[in-house]
């Protein structure tokens, strides 16, 4: 055959009849291919493309926020600094009108409510937005404020190495904000707890409550004796150049300075940035928004990898059963079969249990995913393949001589596309989903400094859910956009891939 | 119709038994995990190990094991969470909060679920089905533990009508009880009802375009009475092995709920053996929601048969 083939040339051919046979028209408009036709039909959904659009700024976020904004502030666990930064309120400039502003309500008595004014008399953020009402009871005085978290930080009590102190000061200098504020003369404090407490620099009664003067303003108490280690810089408004800014301890050759910070311009200092965070902190100052975008890297990452193990896996799978049928089918649907009684949730375990602390609890995850993951997909694949390898231009494919594995991939495989793209599709929220519950109930743990799932951070807000319920807001909101939005999607891509399914599942 | 059953209750039994030997022999290949603590007699736990049978060669252990739990029904004693105790007795005593929880959440959206999508049937294309459409869309897609955590925010702790936690003890058919598994129930629920309102729907709309629905109209019968009579009952044909088969589901319950709930479950039950590594709880478990996975798959299958006459099971 392939002699006589090599042997004709073009020029040995001449036509059956010269007579141009073809009356019809030719088409002037451009044919339209399978895929196109599917866009065409998908883009008539709008819900589905509203679900595609979301889906993309999803993807986006995942992929932009962790490139350009996450930094250390956002990634590491065991930072001392910020774990003052905990569990700050969602505020956004942009949309502080609409309640966005970091504030909550509050009920608090007279000495913390003193307390609060006064943080915002020295350092000029004025956490007590409003006083929504105040009221007697018992004796004493209750206040409904509506506080702003991130001003509410007050003072804290910092030690220092000299290095480290001059840095400070010499920013203060360049940046005119005040961030080390005047040391506090403790000794007239009789309690404990309110010489460890930073934000009480004001004469105090015994009860805790300020000693006011005629004006009924709070009396400073700022330390005016002893060596503050030469401050040079920026003094608070009403110093007289007496005020001491530094408490020194240590020994000579190391010696530490003990200062009251502003956390707020600390933070400005140590980040150079205001604080402010659009979805809030969690539990342990950690951004929500850099976090969330990395859980949703991960998850993203996740769900496609097993999604394209999977269509591989179960196309070749599928491939096979559905192509060859009869006895090489019935028993590669018996090992489905058993494969697909094993509860996911075992498997995972089992798959923790044995790899995790081998190969890590990611790959032993994925391992678990791809384990019985693979089923759907070949029997997809499987139905797709007995339904057209009966027809025409497959027997065609296989009396001009092609080979079974040319037929399976070349002929029949594009042409079940469409469903296989669908189901693969489907796939990624079921993925998500069961990450975040595995996580979510500890049994796969993927909590590290770099690293978290969207389970995790869910898991990490349960118990906050009454008094801090924005850091499982977010989460939450997050996991249950992608759900609808994939869905709808899959749903789209399926109509659009099948027409005549349409309405039928849904 | 025998055969087909017969045929599937023997695969059943094979796929039971290849799960579980390969669960036990996954388990037996893990390290021990009983390490020497202070205040512990080492040649104790030795001596206790030996007397168990983990000394024995794998297979001699294997044998013994299928000898033990599938005649015997000893599943063996708890080696952490419930120290001495028989684990197949705390195992009973776990089940009962997790099948009442599923009961009533199934009570609770099997009707509803019906009528909604019975509804939205009837009233394709109006604004009534597109509104119950969308609603049900997005409850079929949010994870259930979202609406869990919805529940208790809002009505448990924001309006205060529920106790957060499900009650503990053992009365379980007390009123109090029943109101503290309610937010379980109610988040449960959620999902079932959208995910039982879209399939009635689905139904319920092919029956009501199909050609003998037509002839009932034509041959007098009014819509009220071609539809009961003749629309309903052939849509449900697909739908009640669905109920059945996630009746027989309700007894493995959901991990993630019974834990947001704190309900003393098998669920949490389940959790605890993994994390606190007790093997017998888990060999056991997992058997237990293996088999519920496969029998609630043939329960499904083989209804379809009683439920229909029209459908041969297992003809070619």
């Amino acid at each position: 055959m392939d002699d006589i083939k090599n042997k004709l040339t073009d020029s040995q051919f001449e036509f059956v009849s010269n007579v141009d046979i073809s009356h019809d028209k030719k088409f002037e408009t451009k044919p339209v291919g399978y895929f196109r036709d599917a866009f065409r039909r998908f883009c008539k959904n709008k819900s589905s493309v509203a679900a595609a659009v979301i889906i993309l700024i999803l993807v986006l976020y995942a992929i932009i926020v962790p490139l350009f904004m996450e930094n250390d502030y956002t990634k590491s666990l065991t930072d001392t600094e910020y774990l003052q930064y905990t569990k700050l309120l969602p505020k956004s400039k942009l949309f502080s009108w609409a309640g966005w502003d970091g504030c909550e309500e509050k009920t608090i008595n007279e000495n913390v409510y003193n307390m609060y004014r006064a943080i915002g008399v020295e350092t000029g953020y004025d956490p007590i937005k409003k006083v929504v009402d105040s009221w007697r009871e018992n004796g004493s005085l209750y206040y409904k404020i509506k506080i702003d978290s991130y001003y509410a930080l007050g003072m804290l009590y910092k030690s220092l190495t000299y290095d480290e102190y001059e840095k400070i000061q010499a920013w203060q200098n360049e940046h005119d904000i005040q961030v080390i504020f005047p040391a506090v003369n403790t000794s007239s404090f009789t309690i404990q707890s309110n010489k460890e407490n930073a934000n009480i620099w004001y004469e105090i009664k015994n009860n805790g409550a300020p000693k006011l003067d005629a004006d009924g303003n709070i009396v400073p108490l700022y330390l005016q004796t002893g060596n503050d280690g030469g401050y040079h810089s920026k003094r608070v408004a009403d110093d007289d150049g007496t005020f001491r800014y530094a408490k020194i301890g240590g020994t000579i050759d190391a010696m530490s300075y003990n200062v009251r910070v502003s956390k707020y311009n600390y933070f400005i200092y140590k980040y150079g940035r205001e604080p402010y965070f659009v979805f809030g902190t969690n539990a342990k100052g950690q951004d929500i928004f850099t976090r969330l975008a990395a859980a949703a890297q991960f998850s993203f990452m996740l769900a496609l990898f097993v999604s394209l193990i999977n269509l591989t896996i179960g196309a070749i799978y599928g491939a096979i059963e559905g192509y060859f049928g009869g006895l090489p089918d019935l028993i590669m649907e018996r090992v489905t079969d058993i494969l697909s009684g094993i509860p996911f949730v075992v498997v995972t375990t089992l798959f923790q249990l044995h790899l995790a602390n081998k190969v890590g609890p990611i790959v032993s995850l994925l391992f678990a995913f791809v384990t019985t993951g693979w089923i759907g997909m070949a029997g997809t694949v499987r139905m797709q393949f007995y339904r057209y390898k009966n027809q025409e231009y497959v027997l065609a494919a296989r009396t001009l001589g092609a080979k079974n594995a040319r037929i399976m991939f070349k002929h029949i495989f594009p042409n079940s596309l469409g469903t296989i793209v669908t189901s693969c599709v489907l796939v990624i929220p079921g993925v998500i989903f069961s990450e975040s519950s595995l996580t979510y109930l500890g049994i796969v743990n993927l909590e590290s400094s770099t690293m978290t799932s969207v389970g995790t951070m869910l898991a990490n807000g349960r118990e906050f859910l009454s008094t801090y319920p924005h850091i499982i807001l977010f989460p939450a909101l997050f996991i249950a956009l992608l759900e609808i939005s994939f869905n709808l999607f899959g749903n789209g891509l399926r109509d659009a891939f099948n027409p005549s399914l349409r309405g039928t599942e849904d | 119709m025998f055969k087909y059953v017969l045929k599937r209750i023997g695969l059943l039994i094979l796929t039971f038994m290849i799960i579980i030997s390969a669960c036990f022999i996954l388990i037996r290949l893990l390290p021990v995990t009983e390490a020497a603590q202070f205040g512990q007699d080492q040649q104790l736990i030795e001596n206790r190990r030996e007397l168990l049978g983990y000394n024995k060669p794998y297979i001699e252990q294997y044998f013994l094991f299928l000898k033990r739990t599938l005649l015997g029904g000893d599943w063996g004693l708890s080696e952490k969470l419930y120290f001495g105790q028989e684990v197949w007795g705390v195992f009973v005593e776990k089940l009962p909060p997790t099948i009442l929880v599923n009961f009533y959440s199934m009570l609770l959206s099997v009707p509803i679920g019906l009528l909604l999508g019975i509804y939205a049937a009837l009233r394709k294309n109006r604004w009534q089905d597109h509104s119950i459409s969308t609603i049900v869309m997005i409850f079929v897609s949010v994870p259930s533990y979202i609406y869990a955590f919805l529940v208790q925010y809002l009505l448990c702790y924001k309006l205060k009508l529920f106790p957060l936690q499900t009650n503990e003890g053992t009365e379980y058919f007390s009123w109090g009880m029943f109101v503290s598994m309610l937010p379980a129930v109610l988040s449960l629920s959620f999902g079932t009802i959208a995910g039982l309102t879209r399939y009635t729907r689905a139904e319920l709309t092919e029956v009501l375009t199909s050609e003998f629905l037509l002839l009932a109209r034509t041959k007098g019968l009014t819509k009220r009475q071609a539809i009961m009579r003749h629309a309903l009952r052939n849509a449900m044909v697909p739908i009640f092995p669905m109920i059945i088969g996630e009746f027989v589901g309700i007894l493995s319950g959901s991990l993630i709920i019974e834990e947001i709930f704190g309900i003393p479950g098998v669920g949490a039950l389940y959790i605890n053996s993994i994390n606190g590594l007790d093997y017998n709880f888990f060999m056991l478990l997992s058997a237990f929601y293996t088999l519920i996975g496969l029998v609630a798959g043939i329960v499904v299958d083989i209804s379809y048969g009683f439920i229909d006459p029209r459908i041969r099971m297992g003809a070619r």
